[in-house]
C-alpha cells in the first residue's frame, strides 16, 4: 500500500478508536459508576433481527431474568433499540451538561453491550469512560518520561566525561531502586484520599519518574554513535554551534528510538496504573480506568467464568498495536525524503 | 571403575528408599491406655495431598505464631484436652479423663498410661510438667501464655502422681477445660538439653533432622524441602485406635505443597493434584461446583462461619497526633445516631448476595448464626431503610444541601476515607458497595486500598484513618477468646484502642459483663451475661457489622471419613481419621 493511503487509514482507524473515548458519555448508554445489583456479572446482550413474526429493519433485544445458575433472556417481549434517547446526566467535554445518548432500550431491559461486572455496572460504559483516564495517563506519562529521558540521554551523551558519568550513573541508580518499597513510602507520605484529579497528576509524575532511566540510556548510545559520525565532526570544523549540531544532526537520529519507545510505553503504562491502584496510588472505585477494570481478573474465578471482562485487555491491544502502527508510519515519513 | 561405583551408590541408595518405606503401626501393648473411636472405621495407605499457601516458619509449637506453622504442629503434636471440631465439645485426648473442683479453680488430669512419643519413648506427667513450664517462661514469650495468666498470676500445676497432674487457677475461669485446646505436649527427653542450655527458642526449626522432631500426634515429619514440600508420615505409636482395635492413623503419608495464593490452591486442586481444600471463597467455590463431578470432588458449604467482618470509624484519642481532619470527624463518629444511620443505610442482603454469591449471612452483631450456643436470637435485624437513616441524620443536626450533599451542623459536607487490604478482593468489593449504599445518604466516601501490612499500621498505631472494613473471629466459639475486642483495654479493641478506663457507660458495662462471664461456671448464667454484651454492642454500634462468609472447603471424593467443621482448622482436624478409598484393594491386586 502507498505509504500516504496507509497512514492514512491508520489515522482515520486511530480516531475512530479515539472519539467514542472523547464522547464516551454520548455514546455510553449507562452511568458507568450506577450498579444495578440485580445483574452481577451479565454477559453481553445479544442483538437480534430476527424473531418469529420475521425479519425486524430496527434491532431488538430481550429482558433478562436471573435464573439458578446465570441468565436468561425473556423472549415474551422485545425491546427495540432506539437512538438519541434520553438517559442518565452526563457531562459533553466536562462542561455541557446532557442526557442525550446515541442509543439506549426501554425498562426493564437493559443494553449491556459488553455486559456487567460484579457490580452490575455496564462494562461497556466503563470501557469507554476508562479508556479516557487510561489513554490520558499513558500518554501524558509517556510524554513527560521520554522528555525527561530526551534531555538527559542527550546531555549526557553529547557532552559525555563527567556530566555523562554523573547521568548515567543516576539512571542506574534509579534501575535498580526497589520500586516495592518506593510506592509504600510514597502512599504513606500522602494523606489517605487524594482527590481525583491530584491521584491522575501523582499517577502520571510516578510513572514518569519511575521510567525515564531506560530509554534515556537507549537515547544516550543514540546520541554517542550520532555525535562521532564524520559529517557532524565536519559541522562542528566550519564552527557550527553545540545547540545547532544537536538540532540538525543529532536529535533527527534519536527520533526513531524515541517513536518506537512511545509506541511501547502507552500500553506498558496504561497497564502500570493497574498495578499502582494496588497500592492505593491508582484511580480508585468507582471511577473506571482499564487498570482498575483488568485488576478483576486477578481472580482466577473471574479469569475464567468472565470472558466479558477482558474488554479492556483486547482495548488496550488494538490500542497499542494501533500506536506501534502509527509511530512507524510517521517514522518512515521522517526517513524517506 | 569410578562409574561402576557411582552405579552401586545409586542402586544402594534406591533400596534404601524402598525400604524406608512408611512404618507399620505398632501392636497395642496390653498395658497400653488407648483411646477407642468405636465408631470410626476405614482403611490403611495412601496419601494425601493439602495444598498451603505459606510455608511454616518452625515446628516449635511453644513459639509458631502463623496460621501455617500451628496447623502443621497440631498435626504433629497432642494436646491434654481437645475441642471436638465438629462437636465444638471438649473431649479427652492425653488426659483419658479429668475432675473440676465445685469452685471451678482445680482441674485433676489422669493421663493415659503406657503410651508413646514417635520415637517410642514413653510418656508421663513429667513431660506435662516440662510443656506448660516451657509455655508459661516469659523468656520464651510463647504467644499462648496470655491465655493461661488469669488475674496476673499463672496457674499452679503440680505431679500428683507419674500419671495425675492438677492444675490449680488463680480463680474460678468459665469453661476453663478448653484452655487446653491449643497447649500440646512436648518431650521432655528431647527438648529438655536446648531449654537448660537457654537456646530452646532455636530448636525444632526448619532445619531440625526429622528423627528429633518427636510428637504424640497422628504424624511425624518425614521430609522437608524448602519452597516446595513437607511430608508427614503415620506415627506409628499413636494412641488412638479404630472400632476394630487397629491403631490410627490410616494415612501413611499427609503432604503439604506449598502453592501460595488461594488462587493457586484452586488451580492445583482442580488439576487433581492435592486432594482437600479449604478456605474457599464464594467464587472459586461457585466456580469449582460447576465441575464438581467431572473433578470428582466432593464440595461443602458448612453454613456461616464464626468470622464477622465490619465497618469500624476511627474513635481512638488522637491528642498529640497532628490529626486534625479526623479528629473534627470524630464528632460525626462518635455520634451514635450518625453510626446507627450509617447501619440502617447499609443493604446487607446484597453484600451477601454480590460479595458472597449468597454464600454468607448478613450480620447485626458480633456472634453469627453459625455459633448456635452463643448468638443472641433477640437482637434486631432491622432491614435496610433509607428513611430512618434520613431521619437519623436530621435529628442528630444534619442536613442536605440542594445538591443533595449531606452537612453537619456546622455545615461543613461529611465526607470520608473507608480503607480497606487491597488483597483480600472480598473486602474490598464491600466497600464499594458500602460507599454506593452511603451516597444515597449524600455522603462523600472514598474507598482506599492499602497493602495488608501498611492498613494494620494506620488501624493499630498510627491512627491515621477515618474508617476501616476488617474481619476477626473464627477461632473458638467461646466467648472468651472474644475479651480482647470487647475489653476497653483489650488489645483488638479496634474504635478505640489503649483505653485506660471505659469511655463510656456502655463500654464500662460490657467490661464488667465480660469480666463476670469469665468467671460464671453455669451455662446459661455465662449466656445471659453474653447476651446482654451482645445487645449493648447491637444498641451501641461500636462496629457497623455487615456479613459473614460460609465455611467452605472441599475434597476429591476418594477421601474417607472427610467430616468438616466450622472450626479452625476445618478440615484437617481429624487428620488421624482420614484415609484413602479403594487403597487396600489396590493392595490385595
Amino acid at each position: 500500500m502507498p505509504s500516504k493511503i496507509r497512514a492514512r487509514v491508520f489515522i482515520g482507524l486511530l480516531l475512530a478508536l479515539h472519539l467514542p473515548i472523547l464522547f464516551a458519555g454520548f455514546i455510553a448508554p449507562y452511568d458507568p459508576t450506577a450498579q444495578n445489583r440485580e445483574f452481577p456479572d451479565v454477559p453481553p446482550v445479544r442483538i437480534h433481527f430476527v424473531d418469529h413474526r420475521g425479519v425486524h429493519l430496527r434491532p431488538f433485544v430481550y429482558a433478562r431474568i436471573a435464573i439458578a445458575d446465570g441468565y436468561q433472556d425473556d423472549y415474551l417481549t422485545p425491546y427495540p433499540i432506539h437512538f438519541f434517547v434520553k438517559g442518565d446526566e452526563h457531562k459533553v467535554f466536562g462542561i455541557f451538561k446532557s442526557g442525550l445518548h446515541l442509543f439506549g432500550v426501554e425498562y426493564p431491559a437493559r443494553i449491556f453491550l459488553m455486559g456487567t461486572d460484579s457490580f452490575g455496572r455496564d462494562e461497556f460504559s466503563r470501557l469507554l469512560y476508562g479508556g479516557r483516564i487510561s489513554l490520558a495517563a499513558g500518554l501524558l506519562a509517556t510524554f513527560i518520561a521520554l522528555l525527561v529521558a530526551t534531555a538527559i540521554g542527550t546531555v549526557s551523551g553529547y557532552y559525555g566525561k563527567w556530566i555523562d558519568d554523573a547521568l548515567t550513573g543516576s539512571a542506574e541508580l534509579f534501575l535498580s531502586l526497589p520500586w516495592l518499597y518506593f510506592l509504600l513510602v510514597v502512599r504513606a507520605l500522602l494523606p489517605l484520599h487524594v482527590s481525583a484529579t491530584t491521584t491522575f497528576m501523582l499517577l502520571i509524575a510516578v510513572i514518569a519518574v519511575i521510567g525515564w532511566a531506560r530509554p534515556a540510556r537507549l537515547i544516550r548510545g543514540v546520541v554517542l554513535s550520532a555525535r562521532t559520525r564524520e559529517y557532524v565532526s565536519a559541522a562542528r570544523g566550519f564552527g557550527a554551534s553545540d545547540f545547532y549540531l544537536l538540532r540538525r544532526h543529532v536529535l533527527p537520529q534519536v527520533m526513531g528510538v524515541l517513536l518506537t519507545q512511545a509506541a511501547l510505553l502507552v500500553p506498558q503504562y496504561v497497564a502500570a496504573e493497574a498495578t499502582l491502584s494496588f497500592f492505593g496510588l491508582g484511580i480508585s472505585e468507582p471511577t473506571p480506568s482499564w487498570g482498575n477494570m483488568l485488576s478483576l481478573l486477578q481472580q482466577y474465578s473471574v479469569l475464567m467464568s468472565y470472558s466479558w471482562l477482558f474488554a479492556p485487555a483486547i482495548a488496550l491491544v488494538i490500542t497499542s498495536v494501533m500506536y506501534w502502527i502509527l509511530a512507524d508510519t510517521i517514522r518512515y515519513w521522517i526517513q524517506s525524503p | 571403575m569410578k562409574r561402576l561405583a557411582r552405579l552401586a551408590l545409586i542402586v544402594c541408595l534406591l533400596a534404601a528408599n524402598c525400604l524406608a518405606g512408611t512404618p507399620i503401626p505398632q501392636t497395642l501393648g496390653s498395658d497400653e491406655e488407648v483411646d477407642h473411636l468405636d465408631n470410626v472405621s476405614g482403611q490403611y495407605g495412601g496419601r494425601l495431598v493439602i495444598g498451603e499457601r505459606a510455608e511454616p516458619k518452625t515446628f516449635n509449637p511453644v513459639t509458631a505464631t502463623d496460621a501455617v506453622s500451628r496447623d502443621i504442629a497440631g498435626r504433629i503434636n497432642a494436646d491434654l484436652i481437645e475441642i471436638n471440631r465438629g462437636s465444638q465439645q471438649t473431649e479427652p485426648a492425653l488426659a483419658k479423663a479429668y475432675t473440676v473442683s465445685k469452685d471451678g479453680r482445680t482441674f485433676v488430669l489422669h493421663l493415659r498410661k503406657g503410651i508413646r512419643f514417635s520415637d517410642g519413648h514413653p510418656f508421663d506427667a513429667d513431660d506435662v510438667l516440662f510443656s506448660f513450664a516451657l509455655y508459661l517462661d516469659e523468656a520464651i514469650g510463647s504467644p499462648q501464655r496470655d491465655l493461661l495468666i488469669i488475674d496476673n498470676k499463672p496457674p499452679i500445676i503440680t505431679k500428683l502422681d507419674q500419671y495425675t497432674v492438677q492444675f490449680t487457677l488463680p480463680r474460678p475461669y468459665a469453661a476453663g477445660q478448653r484452655l487446653f485446646d491449643g497447649f500440646t505436649i512436648l518431650p521432655k527427653h528431647i527438648l529438655e538439653k536446648p531449654y537448660r542450655e537457654g537456646h530452646f527458642d532455636k530448636s525444632w526449626s526448619l532445619n531440625t533432622p526429622p528423627d528429633q522432631i518427636v510428637g504424640l500426634g497422628p504424624f511425624r515429619v518425614k521430609q522437608y524441602l524448602p519452597g516446595q514440600r513437607l511430608i508427614l508420615e503415620r506415627n506409628p505409636y499413636y494412641w488412638r485406635v479404630d472400632h476394630a482395635n487397629r491403631r490410627l492413623p490410616y494415612l501413611d503419608e499427609l503432604a503439604f505443597e506449598f502453592v501460595g495464593a488461594e488462587d493457586s490452591q484452586v488451580m492445583r486442586f482442580e488439576a487433581g493434584e492435592t486432594d482437600i481444600i479449604s478456605r474457599l471463597s464464594a467464587d472459586n467455590y461457585s466456580f469449582l461446583q460447576r465441575d464438581e463431578s467431572r473433578l470428582d470432588v466432593q464440595l461443602a458449604d458448612l453454613g456461616p462461619s464464626l468470622e464477622y467482618n465490619f465497618l469500624v470509624f476511627n474513635l481512638n484519642d488522637l491528642n498529640g497526633k497532628k490529626l486534625d481532619a479526623t479528629a473534627r470527624k470524630q464528632t460525626w463518629f462518635g455520634n451514635l445516631k450518625f453510626r446507627q444511620a450509617i447501619s440502617a443505610a447499609i443493604d446487607r442482603d446484597s453484600l451477601v448476595r454480590l460479595v458472597y454469591g449468597s454464600r454468607g449471612t448478613a450480620l447485626w452483631g458480633n456472634v453469627g448464626p453459625g455459633n448456635r450456643m452463643w448468638v443472641n436470637n433477640a437482637i434486631p435485624h432491622p432491614r435496610r431503610s433509607l428513611d430512618l437513616a434520613h431521619e437519623l441524620l436530621r435529628s442528630a443536626g444534619f442536613s442536605w444541601n440542594k445538591s443533595g450533599q449531606l452537612l453537619d451542623s456546622s455545615c461543613s459536607p461529611v465526607e470520608f476515607t473507608i480503607i480497606s487490604s487491597s488483597s483480600n478482593a472480598q473486602r474490598m468489593k464491600m466497600a464499594t458497595l458500602v460507599q454506593d449504599d452511603l451516597s444515597h445518604l449524600g455522603m462523600s466516601v472514598h474507598v482506599v486500598p492499602l497493602e495488608f501490612r501498611a492498613m494494620l499500621d494506620r488501624v493499630f498505631q498510627s491512627f491515621d484513618y477515618d474508617a476501616a472494613i476488617m474481619g476477626l473471629g473464627g477461632g473458638d466459639a467461646d466467648p472468651n477468646p472474644e475479651m480482647n475486642v470487647w475489653l476497653s483495654n483489650g488489645s483488638s479493641h479496634l474504635w478505640h484502642l489503649g483505653e485506660n478506663q471505659p469511655a463510656t457507660d456502655w463500654e464500662r458495662e460490657i467490661d464488667q459483663l465480660m469480666q463476670q462471664q469469665m468467671v460464671t461456671l453455669d451455662y446459661h448464667k455465662r449466656k445471659q451475661l453474653y447476651d446482654r454484651v451482645q445487645q449493648l454492642i447491637s444498641e451501641n454500634v461500636p462496629f457497623i457489622f455487615l456479613a459473614t462468609p460460609d465455611v467452605l472447603v472441599g475434597a476429591k471424593n476418594h477421601v474417607g471419613n472427610f467430616y468438616p467443621a466450622l472450626l479452625d482448622p476445618y478440615t484437617l482436624w481429624n487428620a488421624d481419621q482420614l484415609y484413602v478409598r479403594g487403597t487396600e484393594k489396590a493392595a490385595i491386586r
